[in-house]
């Protein structure tokens, strides 16, 4: 019989358990997954019992509470706090979004924290993003025009414009290609939800004169086409964008725009 | 312990990747200088994402406009405390610098024309404070984000070598020349030696240092925190904006453009009160002074709430699409931290700290100043300063809403411009000693390895409690010396620091710690800088000193921080212009 073996780090252990020192009743459990990169252990899961009586609403408030409180050693990305930088991304309760807006008394029972997934991890929740930031420079995210300028404004119509709704608004956090398994399988070369989401903007853009470039470069079977339409992304993106709906968008001009 | 030192060498670095850090790194790729940007996030995390409302400038896209009269309202928003060369050149360069980023792809909204959509915002003004002027360009409420994501984008298509996840330690400082930086790689772990023959610190603001700030987690101000280290002084940093709108509790932003758009607030008694603090601008008087009027009304007893401790915005009156359309980030924000629908309620608000108008002076090329032992100002030779770290000085004692955003283009611009001026492409680095690397190690080994009682966070709450209740909306001589004195308690904590993660791969303990370090020295400076200023000007307001006092106040404070101690010195406010195509404006009353 074939005999498979798990890659180095995957399996996770029981990790340690901090008891909360408050008289509260609200109290929740906070399961979050450790790895050290320091040590040859595998990952473990930690379970910090959180006073929420104490506590900001959202996850974000919960893992703050946590390292200054209890455990500072616990590592994550924040800034913004308020769902704009895109640092904190993670999956939270099975799902992928950002800690800073998703709300900790929603979440029933236990909350459970894991980077975003199929990524490799620098340290507990922190993930390393090179190869997507990589894919989001191969998309040439920017405007590509030789209209003189004459130093006057360009000008676009509010309905030109408004076909960047919806796209400009990404924030490149990750949470939709990380929660594609086409991108787990082959993020390599497949450029993943938000990525095309990001080559779409600037295709559809009425201001870019590089539209065929644009949509030649993406026309690849492995770069778009192993989108699937799973529509995984969708469902993550925590800013309510459609990267799915984008994709097909970017796959339909690929027939009907004839020199493409 | 001794760690190896990676050794970079380029012709400028720039510490900081928000609007200001990656204008003038396009600037500084485009004129052919070897060029590191160094970051402590990815360039798109940075905080000038979560700028909402606009970016100023006389573009006169929905009714008649001047620079000369955006320059007035400058100059009068900043209480005269601004330096007016540097104004004009602001508010003259402005234009052109907002086309620049059309060209570059920011997704402006749009007029009926296809021209870039303006607001009004605070304090923006026709004809010299005659009626409100539509001058603030917008992207939805979401225009640093889209200009923030645009400037990113232009950088990578020049190439320009980021270094991303490097915590900057320290300026090398030799003889009183910057030589360069050392930082830390988070995702690895080693230290990194850049020699450069220009620094530009565009590291933005200390927002932080406060209990209840707009700011973002990581605005910590670690330029100031390093030119304080490197024994130079901050500038202003008694001036400290209040956001008259911060959501309740969350503390999270709603942009000033939603009473640019008609929004206004009410207290308790259901009264739009601004229209009795300014009869003329009402809701869009300037910062401070709406921050003041809210303050008032709650101290008076006339705040909303079971406390009867907050205020009311109420947008709830305007029509639905212009909200969709115009408003859908506070729209969103509202409802996830305030769980308000705004269409439908006012959402609860409290004037939050918000910007520093204070910080490392410059003069309007962004070179760094400092004053000899004549009392002359002298320039930093190697060291530069943009953006919010920066004390040009344009917003002098109190900023205009959407004079940030233009003031990251314009000055990152000229900051590149005046570095291309100064280096030479490739040229030779002098040689320096290895004392002051050793000296930043040495800091850095000792935080690292910290093993005293008390934690950065409770050392960081103390400091942001201190400053929230001694140095706020008002001061007076008692809150502001129970100030100077409480602020000492987290400075000494500094020696019983604990730190218990001993990595140097993404230690965030570590990272927190040294934060703390940049922040409290500022606190410190902030606090002082607030109790020798003996008037009331802008931001600050002093009950016991409630005027603007023009014959002993009209001049810039200059702070040095050694050992825990803050020394104090002045440097002239410039009383003058630039050109002869403006005249200098004169102090007179500030009604609104």
């Amino acid at each position: 019989m074939v005999q498979f073996n798990l890659p180095k780090n995957s399996k996770i252990k029981k990790g340690n358990y901090f008891k909360s020192v408050s008289e509260s009743k609200n109290i929740k459990k906070v399961n979050v997954y450790r790895w050290n990169p320091d040590k040859d252990a595998n990952p473990r899961v930690d379970t910090y019992e959180v006073d929420m009586d104490n506590c900001g609403p959202m996850v974000l408030d919960a893992l703050i509470k946590i390292k200054n409180e209890i455990d500072s050693t616990l590592t994550f990305r924040r800034s913004c706090r308020e769902g704009i930088c895109g640092s904190c991304a993670m999956n939270i309760d099975g799902s992928n979004t950002l800690a800073c807006t998703k709300s900790a008394r929603e979440i029933k029972g236990e909350i459970n924290i894991n980077p975003l997934p199929h990524m490799p991890v620098i340290k507990d929740l922190v993930p390393n993003l090179k190869q997507l930031y990589k894919q989001y420079q191969s998309v040439e995210p920017w405007m590509q025009s030789n209209k003189s300028s004459n130093g006057s404004e360009g000008l676009q119509t509010i309905e030109d414009r408004s076909k960047l709704d919806g796209l400009y608004e990404c924030i490149l956090c990750a949470c939709c290609s990380t929660s594609c398994p086409s991108y787990w399988w082959n993020g390599d070369k497949y450029l993943g939800p938000a990525v095309l989401l990001q080559a779409y903007r600037w295709i559809i853009d009425s201001r870019d004169e590089e539209r065929q470039k644009r949509l030649k470069k993406v026309a690849d079977e492995l770069k778009l086409f192993r989108c699937h339409t799973i529509m995984n992304c969708t469902n993550a993106c925590p800013k309510g964008l459609n990267p799915a709906k984008a994709i097909g968008s970017i796959k339909k001009m690929l027939v009907t725009e004839k020199s493409a | 312990m001794s760690y190896d030192v990676i050794n970079h060498e380029y012709d400028v670095v720039v510490v900081g990747a928000g609007g200001s850090g990656l204008r003038a790194a396009v600037g500084l790729s485009e004129a052919g200088l070897k060029t590191a940007c160094v970051s402590k996030v990815f360039p798109t995390r940075s905080h000038t994402a979560a700028a909402q409302g606009g970016i100023s400038a006389a573009l006169g896209n929905m009714c008649e406009d001047d620079w000369r009269w955006h320059m007035y309202d400058t100059v009068k928003g900043a209480d005269w405390l601004g330096d007016q060369d540097a104004i004009e050149f602001l508010c003259k360069e402005a234009p052109q610098a907002v086309i620049e980023l059309e060209k570059y792809g920011v997704p402006f909204s749009r007029t009926e024309e296809g021209k870039i959509y303006q607001r009004p915002f605070g304090g923006m003004t026709k004809n010299y404070g005659n009626g409100v002027v539509q001058r603030t360009c917008a992207a939805a409420d979401r225009t640093g984000h889209a200009i923030l994501h645009t400037l990113y984008g232009q950088a990578l298509k020049r190439d320009t070598e980021f270094f991303i996840e490097y915590f900057a330690l320290d300026l090398i400082m030799e003889n009183g020349k910057c030589q360069g930086i050392i930082a830390w790689n988070l995702q690895d772990g080693t230290i990194h030696r850049f020699r450069s023959k220009m620094v530009i610190l565009a590291t933005g603001g200390y927002g932080r240092a406060y209990f209840s700030a707009t700011s973002a987690h990581t605005c910590t101000g670690d330029g100031g925190g390093m030119v304080l280290r490197a024994g130079l002084p901050l500038q202003d940093m008694e001036f400290v904006q209040f956001h008259p709108t911060g959501i309740y509790g969350a503390g999270c932003l709603i942009t000033e453009g939603s009473r640019g758009e008609g929004g206004f607030l009410v207290n308790s008694e259901g009264e739009r009160f601004m229209e009795r603090y300014a009869p003329s601008a009402k809701d869009l008087a300037s910062r401070d002074v709406v921050s003041r009027s809210m303050t008032v009304e709650i101290n008076e007893g006339r705040g909303v709430g079971k406390n009867k401790d907050h205020i009311f915005l109420h947008l709830n009156h305007l029509d639905s699409k212009i909200l969709k359309e115009r408003l859908p980030g506070i729209s969103e924000s509202a409802k996830v931290f305030a769980g308000v629908d705004v269409t439908k309620e006012p959402i609860p608000v409290l004037p939050t700290v918000h910007y520093n108008m204070g910080g490392i002076p410059t003069n309007y090329f962004g070179e760094v100043l400092s004053k000899d032992a004549n009392g002359s100002d002298t320039i930093v030779d190697g060291l530069m300063a943009v953006g919010e770290a920066a004390c040009v000085s344009v917003h002098g004692a109190n900023r205009l809403g959407s004079n940030s955003l233009i003031d990251l283009v314009v000055f990152g611009k000229a900051a590149a411009v005046r570095a291309a001026e100064k280096v030479k492409p490739n040229s030779k680095h002098e040689d320096i000693s290895d004392a002051e690397t050793q000296k930043c190690l040495d800091r850095f080994d000792k935080m690292r390895n910290a093993d005293g009682d008390t934690p950065t966070s409770v050392l960081r709450d103390k400091m942001q409690r201190t400053m929230q209740s001694k140095c706020a909306v008002f001061r007076t001589d008692k809150t502001l010396r129970e100030g100077l004195n409480e602020i000492q308690e987290p400075w000494q904590g500094l020696n019983n620091i604990s730190i218990k993660d001993r990595s140097l791969i993404f230690n965030t303990d570590l990272v927190e710690a040294l934060e703390f370090d940049n922040l409290i020295r500022q606190s410190q400076v902030t606090v002082a800088s607030a109790e020798n200023r003996k008037e009331s000007r802008g931001a600050h307001s002093r009950e016991d000193f409630k005027e603007r006092d023009d014959n002993n106040w009209m001049k810039h404070t200059l702070a040095w921080h050694e050992d825990g101690k803050v020394k104090l010195n002045y440097r002239d406010v410039h009383n003058y212009t630039l050109t002869n195509d403006v005249q200098y404006f004169p102090p007179k009353a500030r009604v609104y």
